[in-house]
């Protein structure tokens, strides 16, 4: 019975965590306005939270750089379990442009587990949202 | 007492992956320092092995909000090493993509200033109205966020007849809701006292440490480098730099919201007298040896490029040097005895744009003047030495809840 209380609660209202492994700014800026009135990620009950101890979700944006790779599984190791993390963007997917660079990592799958990418350079907030969408009803 | 406090990268008042270690007396900040390079790709190194045409969108992702800034900035110092003359109906369009990005820019910083002055319907309002633009950016170039618009010697997309009426109604409705921040900024007293007297920095100070854009201007210096050094089409259209006297953040987005009216001068300006003809001109693949500086006005302040060619099809070198980096010496001053709280307000001021910034800096020794160059081994030795010499707390310490 509680557990299908939690479940249901964290289908229904998933806080996620923003977080920028080394993006340029175009992807984070397209969450933020998935967030605004416009697109308004808000009605499936997705709530942006500033510490990963309350998130679910980590959205991360960017191919993870050198120097943030060990933040970057300090903050993973941080968020309660079960936890899920989104991959957004090309860069976030594979390197994008930055692919070959000497201080990237090429993409977040290198360093923690993905479990949804969302491409596009940057991402629409519309692909964001239904990245999203799918994510929560492959958790139903 | 004094303390110290680290505050990042990871932290909810600040955006993107940026370390700050403030020492602290009891509330009051005495000293600030700025641990950089979370957010360095490695872009420069990147671009001397890409040809210029490809360079174009590479230096179109230094950052995504600036992003054409970058683009037109990298372009324009190619077309001079090519000694190229764009298309005049090319660089028509150009200027408008500039402003038009001025405009999503100052909305979207307008927005983030109202959220850490804790004015949170101020910044879902701002954002709504920053949707006009992106609709219009996405109806010019096909992207709402990175244009791809230029190519050397013009525009690689031409405007035509329905997309000009398009701006031309979406400005009206700008116009009228950037005059009621105007008046919002100037009269609601929240606002106003939440903003005025935070982050002092006095006319000689922004002078001397070299600040730039909206921060200097905000300090009652009328630079910009659209009168000063005017590229594009910027000497034939009329338009005014705006400052402000007060010194403190409320001045800077007062400057920032008079700039947007003068861009929606500028736009219709643009759009009224858009010449006909060709949007781009033939350009040559090589270049030949040479270098060049090239500056422009980006929403956040001067931004400037490097480009040494050497004959090939690739640059040997690209140097950038991002508005926020020279606004960085300015935030320190800034935050100097300011009180802890109002940290985020003042580093929102200057609108920072991290990954614009994080570029290589060569330090000069500052007695011999020498500077060295140290290889990934050499940093990695010179890093194993530092942590086995720092004397650690045992782990229970570090966390005691």
């Amino acid at each position: 019975m509680i557990e299908r209380l939690v479940h249901w609660s964290r289908v229904k209202s998933p806080w996620v965590l923003h977080l920028n492994t080394g993006a340029c700014n175009a992807c984070d800026i397209e969450i933020l306005a998935a967030l605004m009135p416009r697109f308004d990620l808000e009605r499936f009950g997705i709530l942006l939270k500033g510490t990963p101890r309350h998130a679910d979700v980590i959205i991360c944006t960017g191919p993870i750089t050198r120097q943030n790779r060990d933040r970057v599984v300090r903050i993973y190791e941080q968020v309660p379990d079960p936890k899920f993390v989104v991959a957004v963007g090309a860069c976030a997917m594979s390197g994008c442009v930055y692919r070959g660079a000497y201080n990237s990592m090429g993409g977040i799958d290198q360093v923690l587990p993905v479990n949804a990418y969302i491409p596009g350079c940057p991402i629409r907030p519309d692909a964001l949202i239904d990245g999203v969408v799918k994510l929560l009803n492959s958790l139903k | 007492m004094e303390f110290k406090v680290s505050l990042g990268p990871q932290h909810p008042a600040l955006h993107e992956p940026i370390s700050l270690r403030m020492t602290l007396d009891g509330e009051i900040i005495r000293d600030a320092d700025l641990k950089l390079g979370y957010n360095h790709r490695g872009i420069e190194k990147l671009a001397e092995s890409r040809t210029f045409i490809q360079n174009l969108y590479l230096t179109e992702r230094i950052c995504g909000i600036c992003s054409f800034s970058h683009q037109t900035c990298f372009t324009q110092g190619v077309e001079k090493l090519m000694e190229l003359v764009p298309a005049k109906r090319g660089l028509y369009i150009r200027t408008l993509v500039c402003e038009l990005e001025r405009v999503h820019s100052h909305l979207l910083w307008l927005g983030v200033a109202g959220q850490e002055a804790g004015f949170e319907s101020f910044f879902m309002y701002t954002w709504r109205d920053r949707e006009v633009v992106m609709d219009i950016l996405d109806t010019i170039s096909g992207n709402r966020v990175h244009y791809s618009m230029n190519t050397f010697g013009g525009v690689r997309r031409d405007i035509d007849e329905i997309q000009r009426k398009h701006i031309l109604d979406s400005l009206d409705l700008l116009r009228t809701r950037t005059e009621y921040y105007l008046n919002l900024a100037a009269t609601e007293p929240t606002f106003v006292g939440r903003l005025s007297g935070v982050g002092k920095l006095s006319k000689e100070q922004a002078i001397a440490l070299c600040a730039v854009g909206p921060t200097l201007r905000a300090s009652g210096v009328p630079m910009d480098v659209r009168k000063d050094d005017p590229y594009a089409v910027y000497d034939e259209i009329p338009f005014e730099v705006c400052t402000a006297d007060s010194c403190d953040v409320l001045g800077r987005a007062v400057v920032r919201v008079k700039e947007l009216m003068q861009s929606y001068n500028i736009i219709e300006f643009l759009l009224k007298n858009l010449p006909a003809g060709p949007i781009k001109v033939k350009a040559p693949r090589k270049v030949k040896e040479n270098e060049v500086f090239s500056r422009y006005e980006a929403p956040r302040g001067e931004n400037v490029h490097y480009i040494k060619s050497n004959g090939s099809d690739k640059p040997e070198r690209l140097k950038v040097r991002a508005p926020t980096l020279a606004n960085y010496p300015a935030t320190i001053a800034m935050l100097k005895d300011g009180f802890i709280a109002d940290i985020p307000l003042i580093f929102a001021a200057i609108d920072p744009c991290i990954c614009c910034a994080e570029r290589l800096v060569q330090l000069d020794h500052p007695r011999s003047g020498e500077s060295k160059v140290l290889t990934f081994s050499q940093l990695r030795q010179m890093a194993n030495q530092r942590y086995k010499n720092k004397q650690f707390k045992k782990k229970e310490t570090l966390w005691p809840f």
